[in-house]
């Protein structure tokens, strides 16, 4: 618009008085530099920065809704005339407006003075309304098959509707929104009967079908998904339309879709608007950077506080509704107060908010506190939040539903039993293991050895829940893997010698599993999946003095929250708890009679609640053992209001997005802004979800996207070096009301800033923006950076010294140069918000310091080296692929988690991206299903005294829909007392991933190279224990236990990963983000990372392939990564987890360049592709079918990328053989004879 | 001469040990919130603490206590190190709350408070001995 805004001045602007609320102080002075003319008002404020900015501000013309406000002339002379306030100051003068103070405090959780302010009789009345459904819903029980699966969310979306509708209407009106809250009352949910709150049949077959056309059927059974809005809902929804909507036929003429409309716009409306340039200048006063646009006329305008500011962007130039404007115009005043003086309160105590919070603690709180949770809407989340995740199967090796059905053994065989339709008649079976009384209840701690018959031969417990069809794979692997038989066989195949250096084939021919812990046939059956949990021992030494002896690292992995497609869902009034160490109950615990079971990790005798006697799923009484949380070993709890310290946030989510020149010039904003319209109704989040925008450069710009504006304003701070926010409230907007301002905003945005001059990037003050604007309520902060900051506070300056990339020396600089970042996230963490980096940037970007703010607040990572949207396609195009899981995964909020285990063990070090709290609790803002963790163990003391330990990890989090729930996982392990039945039962993969973190950790406290010799360590040291100690195989070979014989390739491909390999070149920035990843991610993406799978794809042949929804599947064999596996006559796929390559060889069969490929011969394949085409031949078929299969299973959709035998890019390719001797690195065979060397010494 | 005022200084030091050996002797088992509190004490307090072994160091070098001065030398260079190595953070301090936790971390930092505690026990009663000495000598 106003070219001449274009660049800040910051230093006019800082002496520029006073922008903010000029209108209440009755200092008219001259203006100063300011727009004079009335209309002037909003140019100034709004497109500063930018010459080119072109927000459409013809728009604003148009737009009634506009908030000019006739006396604009009077403004502008206050405006600059005054002198500069502090916004804080402004809190102090009452707000007459109500309505703007309502509506904010809606969406934030309501803060104390309203907690108070919710009388008991709002209370009653919401009571009275919410119960209705429960009466009617508790006698249903005939259609108990829903029961288990659905009851939870159902309770609460059931209440939440109820109570909903009111809420929604109230919305609108201002005033009433005080008692919305407390209308969704807490105390409903625990009036209802625990397991009664079924649905009504008829609900159920409306919301069936949303689940099928998801994850199939077995995310029905769990799910059975959200009744059809209730009526009321209607009513709520034409009130939106009413309310929320009401900008919308104003604004849809005015849409800006495309930028030629913008400029048109701007020329149109803001040359009109008469912005001088000096205006722009004045635009931005040192510290009340914002403008104020609307300014209300008479007697209003005197309450207005004078802080608040409310930079438009365009206004508009000629106010058409000057009156109903002028309401808005007070609204903006009281907003601020409010949130001033709501802030502080309702956050305060979050953070001591702890899994096991004590009820007097809560007890203030409860009272006011709601379960508001389900949206009205019945959209496909419903059936997220159970945990499937519509757009995959579950990454892991989860099997689809009707495959488990099938299955009697699996564990969560009670999940489906609960579904109405086809696994109905299970159940019965599926409880026999503790169906004969409590005798046999006591599996673990009575008998004080497991059965001999144990686990081995049961590759279909839990341990294989993946796709049924590998199970061929796994029968001939099961004796390769984990201690399986170790009582019943002499020689248990896991502890087979194996002579590495004549091994010459010591990869499996299919992919690897986990040992399955060698536990009786019942126990093993109830055991958490090794996808959630895995044990790097799955036979626990029993002192740690064998654990010395072994020299293995002890510890644990978890991939808590990973997306399920089956899960049990409990909501009862008690969740039933160790009174003394508050473990929940779970399947490994004893009961010793009907009425009192015995804690598996403290050993304590507790009572058995009444209410526990009895069983919604059997409908009888007095078996407490055929309850569902004591038959599977994964479950989730809704929880009752003692497990909140505030009501559940609303799911929030900021963006903070880099537009500098250098973000600019490298095109993400785009890529950015389509996905996000692409995918704005699937985020998360039920009707009160928030999103906001910012952007900055040198300076910080807000978005005011207030409903009923006509066009998003843009508001500009300039003074970064004591940031504030320029309108307290309406930079968060509900996402349902103003969604078509956000659309306009996300349109407009990547064309706003094209001709921008600005190099400089203000990323610490954005930040502390940021943090100031999400802390009343937590949520998810994504920040989008291009470049090094390199303005105001937790400025960086490059480190990195490009001649040292390969250096084999010491490699410096993998900490962080500042704790700026680290500070503020644990300030974001203590708020309750994470804060996701998105690196895209071409030069050294110093990631070992910005990613401390997402390393400590629970966020996560994504670096896009030398991202292009032009030049570099298939970053793009993996950046748009992350961005579609991103936003449409699940998420929790204001989570923690604590990790118990059996007396005797003991934590020791986490690592993942999270805050601890205390030795054993991790505060978790955001969690998601892409989270992995990692824990080390301890054996504090002797565990002589049991034959199993348990660990139990308890995920407190809010869902997106506004429920607290807790996720539990509980893993049994039994104890052994000889080194051989150690070494027997080692999951090597479990152990490599901890190995990785451990590293990472000893290269950033310690340097690169103790790091590494610690890895080749911890492979020489068991080896030579084993040798020594256990095999009575002369020393001269290099021998290890089957179980090991992976260690020695694993831990060279650690050695040869970007994070730890030293001379070859390696970026700094890309050497940090595989540390980063290595203790983020979960088990199964960080082994693909590791060690990728080969597979040979120009022979594909539907010899052992699977069927997988009708498809069929070829599984071709696993090739050891060595180039003497790549014939020139093959192709090859190279599975890296985020990568997929595939390499074609010079004499590749023509056939299968042009059947697959599309091509005529080799010469004419292109250099970059990234596709399969789709052609109707038999081998393209299997070939794409193979690589959707591979695809399915992850979250992160891999990049596909065509490597041609002695094209450039071969060296990407190549890196990842890590069979192979480098310059700078052993090849295997090297590198077991110096492993053999060392232990030899 | 000296020693009684050094001994007044000693007693200050030897007090002013005990709130920094108890944020040391964060046990798991005890309440978390307090543990935190604690470790912000112990925040607060290692500076101080390093700086008055210093002062108490020149002040010896001042009284040409030779014995005394190389006797505390060990614990002043451990201190200078401890601080030239603590984690980056833009403040003064020496613990990083994110790493406190890690059993290891706390465990050693456990153990130097103890050590250190009675390090300044002895170093209390060995001034005190001193000032007595020099009392009924004089």
């Amino acid at each position: 618009m106003s070219a001449p805004a274009g660049s800040p001045h910051p230093a006019a602007g800082a002496r520029m008085p006073p922008k903010l609320g000029g209108a209440a102080s009755g200092l008219a002075p001259p203006q100063q530099n300011g727009p004079a003319p009335s209309q002037m008002q909003v140019p100034s404020g709004y497109g500063l920065p930018h010459q080119n900015y072109m927000a459409p501000s013809g728009h604003y013309s148009q737009g009634p809704g506009k908030m000019t406000s006739l006396p604009l002339d009077n403004q502008c002379d206050n405006y600059y005339s005054r002198p500069y306030t502090v916004p804080t100051q402004n809190v102090g003068t009452p707000s007459s407006a109500n309505q703007p103070g309502a509506q904010q405090m809606y969406g934030r959780g309501p803060p104390a003075s309203h907690m108070g302010g919710s009388t008991p009789g709002s209370i009653q009345g919401a009571l009275a309304s919410a119960s209705h459904p429960y009466t009617s819903a508790s006698q249903p029980y005939s259609s108990f098959g829903n029961r288990y699966s659905s009851p939870a969310t159902y309770s609460a979306s059931s209440s939440a509707s109820q109570g909903y509708p009111s809420t929604c209407s109230h919305y609108p009106v201002s005033t009433v929104s005080n008692v919305v809250y407390p209308n969704v009352s807490y105390p409903s949910l625990p009036a209802s009967e625990p397991y009664g709150q079924m649905f009504t049949s008829q609900s159920a077959p409306s919301a069936r079908p949303v689940n099928d056309s998801y994850s199939g059927p077995s995310t029905a059974v769990t799910y059975p998904s959200r009744p059809p809005p209730p009526p009321s809902q209607h009513h709520h929804q034409q009130q939106q339309s009413h309310s929320g909507y009401s900008s919308v036929p104003w604004s849809a003429p005015g849409l800006p879709p495309a930028q030629d409309n913008l400029i048109r716009n701007q020329m149109g409306s803001l040359a009109p608007a008469n912005n001088r340039p000096s205006n722009n200048e004045n635009v931005q006063p040192p510290k009340s950077s914002s403008i104020v646009s609307t300014v209300l006329p008479g007697p209003s305008s005197t309450r207005m506080p004078p802080a608040p500011s409310h930079p438009v962007g365009p206004l508009p130039s000629a106010p058409p509704t000057p009156e109903q404007m002028q309401t808005k115009g007070m609204q903006y005043g009281d907003y601020v107060n409010n949130q001033a003086s709501s802030t502080p309160t309702p956050l305060s105590s979050a953070s001591d908010d702890e899994e096991e919070e004590d009820e007097d603690e809560e007890a203030g709180v409860d009272s006011s506190s709601t379960t508001s949770s389900a949206s009205p809407l019945p959209n496909s989340y419903d059936a997220l939040e159970g945990g499937s995740y519509p757009d995959m199967h579950s990454s892991s090796a989860s099997s689809p539903a009707p495959d488990r059905a099938s299955e009697p053994n699996s564990t969560l065989a009670q999940a489906l039993s609960a579904a109405p339709a086809p696994t109905a008649p299970h159940p019965t079976k599926v409880a026999k293991p503790f169906g004969y009384g409590y005798p046999t209840l006591q599996p673990a701690y009575q008998n004080a050895a497991p059965p001999p018959s144990s686990g081995g031969g049961h590759p279909s417990g839990p341990g294989y829940s993946g796709y049924p069809q590998h199970y061929p794979g796994v029968n001939q692997l099961s004796s390769g893997l984990g201690g399986l038989s170790l009582q019943s066989s002499p020689q248990p195949e896991s502890l087979r010698p194996v002579n590495l250096t004549q091994e010459k084939n010591i990869l499996p021919p299919t992919p690897i599993w986990a040992p399955i812990p060698n536990l009786s046939a019942e126990l093993s059956k109830l055991n958490c999946s090794p996808d959630s949990f895995r044990c790097t021992l799955t036979n626990i030494p029993q002192t740690q003095a064998l654990l010395n002896k072994a020299k293995l690292p002890l510890g644990l992995l978890l991939h808590p929250f990973r997306d399920l497609t089956q899960l049990p869902v409990i909501t009862s009034n008690t969740i039933v708890r160790c009174r003394s160490c508050r473990t929940y109950i779970n399947p490994f615990v004893s009961f010793i009679d009907q009425r009192r079971w015995k804690c598996n990790l403290c050993y304590r005798v507790n009572d058995v609640p009444e209410e526990f006697l009895y069983n919604p799923l059997t409908r009888s009484y007095g078996e407490p053992h055929k309850r569902p949380e004591v038959q599977n070993s994964t479950v989730e709890f809704i929880a009752s209001s003692d497990y909140m310290l505030r009501p559940p946030q609303p799911a929030v989510y900021l963006f903070v997005l880099d537009v500098s020149h250098n973000a600019v010039e490298a095109g993400y904003l785009s890529v950015l802004c389509q996905s996000l319209l692409d995918n704005l109704d699937k985020l998360p989040g039920d009707s009160r979800t928030r999103i906001g925008f910012m952007t900055f450069d040198s300076t910080i710009h807000f978005y005011n996207l207030q409903e009923g504006l006509s066009q998003p304003q843009m508001l500009i701070v300039s003074d970064i070096d004591d940031v504030f926010l320029p309108t307290p409230d309406s930079l968060l907007v509900n996402l349902h009301e103003s969604k078509e301002l956000i659309k306009d905003l996300l349109n407009a945005l990547p064309n706003m800033f094209i001709n921008t001059r600005e190099t400089h990037s203000a990323l610490g003050p954005a930040l502390q923006a940021a943090f100031k604007l999400m802390s009343p309520t937590g949520g998810r902060v994504s920040v989008f950076q291009t470049q090094l900051p390199s303005l105001g506070a937790g400025l960086l300056q490059s480190r990195e010294d490009p001649n040292q990339r390969s250096s084999t020396k010491v490699v410096h600089h993998l900490g962080p140069a500042t704790d700026f970042y680290k500070k503020l996230a644990l300030d974001c963490s203590g708020q309750q918000t994470a804060v996701d980096l998105f690196l895209l940037s071409s030069q050294y970007s110093d990631l070992a310091s910005l990613a401390c703010m997402s390393k400590y607040s629970a966020g996560c990572i994504f670096y896009y080296p030398s991202f292009h949207s032009t030049h570099n396609p298939s970053q793009a195009e993996k950046l748009q692929k992350d961005l579609k899981r991103y936003l449409t995964r699940k998420i929790g909020f204001e989570a923690v988690m604590r990790i118990r285990c059996t007396k005797g063990l003991s934590m020791h070090t986490f690592h993942g991206n999270f805050f601890v709290r205390s030795t054993d609790l991790l505060s978790l803002a955001n969690i998601n299903p892409d989270a992995g963790f990692a824990v080390q163990l301890l054996i504090e003391e002797s565990l002589t005294d049991t034959s199993l330990v348990c660990f139990q990890t308890a995920l407190l989090y809010t869902s997106s829909k506004g429920e607290r729930r807790i996720r539990v996982h509980t893993l049994c392990l039994p104890v052994v007392s000889s080194l051989a039945d150690v070494y027997a039962g080692v999951d090597v993969q479990a152990a490599i991933c901890l190995l990785a973190n451990m590293a990472v950790d000893r290269s950033v406290s310690s340097s690169l190279s103790d790091a590494r010799d610690a890895l080749v360590n911890a492979v020489v040291d068991p080896l030579s224990a084993y040798s020594s100690v256990v095999s009575s195989v002369p020393r001269s070979t290099l021998t290890a236990p089957s179980s090991l014989k992976l260690l020695p390739l694993y831990v060279l491909a650690l050695l040869k990963q970007k994070a730890f390999r030293t001379g070859t070149s390696t970026r700094l920035d890309d050497r940090v983000y595989a540390m980063c990843q290595m203790k983020s991610q979960p088990l199964v993406h960080l082994m693909k990372m590791i060690h990728p799978n080969l597979y040979r794809i120009d022979r594909l042949t539907d010899e052992g392939a699977i069927h997988v929804n009708d498809r069929v599947v070829p599984q071709p064999s696993l090739q050891k990564l060595s180039a003497e596996k790549l014939t020139r006559e093959g192709a090859f796929l190279m599975d890296c987890g985020s990568v997929f390559y595939i390499w074609i060889g010079k004499g590749c069969d023509n056939n299968f360049i042009e059947n697959v490929l599309g091509y005529p011969d080799f010469a004419a394949v292109p250099p970059k592709m990234t596709h399969l085409p789709e052609l109707d031949t038999l081998s393209s078929e299997r070939t794409r079918s193979f690589i959707t299969w591979l695809r399915d299973n992850r979250p992160l959709s891999p990049v596909l990328h065509m490597v041609k035998d002695e094209s450039p890019a071969k060296t990407e390719f190549f890196q990842h053989l890590i069979e192979d001797r480098t310059e700078a690195a052993f090849s295997y065979y090297e590198f077991l004879i110096h492993i053999q060397q060392q232990i030899c010494k | 001469m000296k020693k009684p005022r050094i001994i007044a200084f000693d007693e200050l030091k030897t007090d002013y040990k005990n709130p920094i050996d108890q944020c040391n002797t964060l046990n798991p088992t005890v309440e978390k919130l307090k543990k935190i509190k604690r470790v912000k004490i112990a925040l607060k307090l290692v500076l101080p603490e390093y700086l008055i072994h210093a002062f108490f160091c020149v002040m010896f070098l001042c009284a040409a206590e030779w014995l005394t001065l190389g006797l505390n030398m060990p614990l002043l260079a451990y201190h200078i190190w401890r601080y030239m190595s603590r984690p980056v953070m833009s403040g003064p301090g020496l613990y990083d709350p994110t790493t406190i936790m890690n059993a290891d971390i706390l465990a050693y930092c456990q153990k130097e408070g103890w050590c250190k505690l009675a390090f300044y026990l002895l170093a209390f009663f060995y001034y005190l001995y001193g000032m007595i000495y020099v009392l009924v000598s004089s």
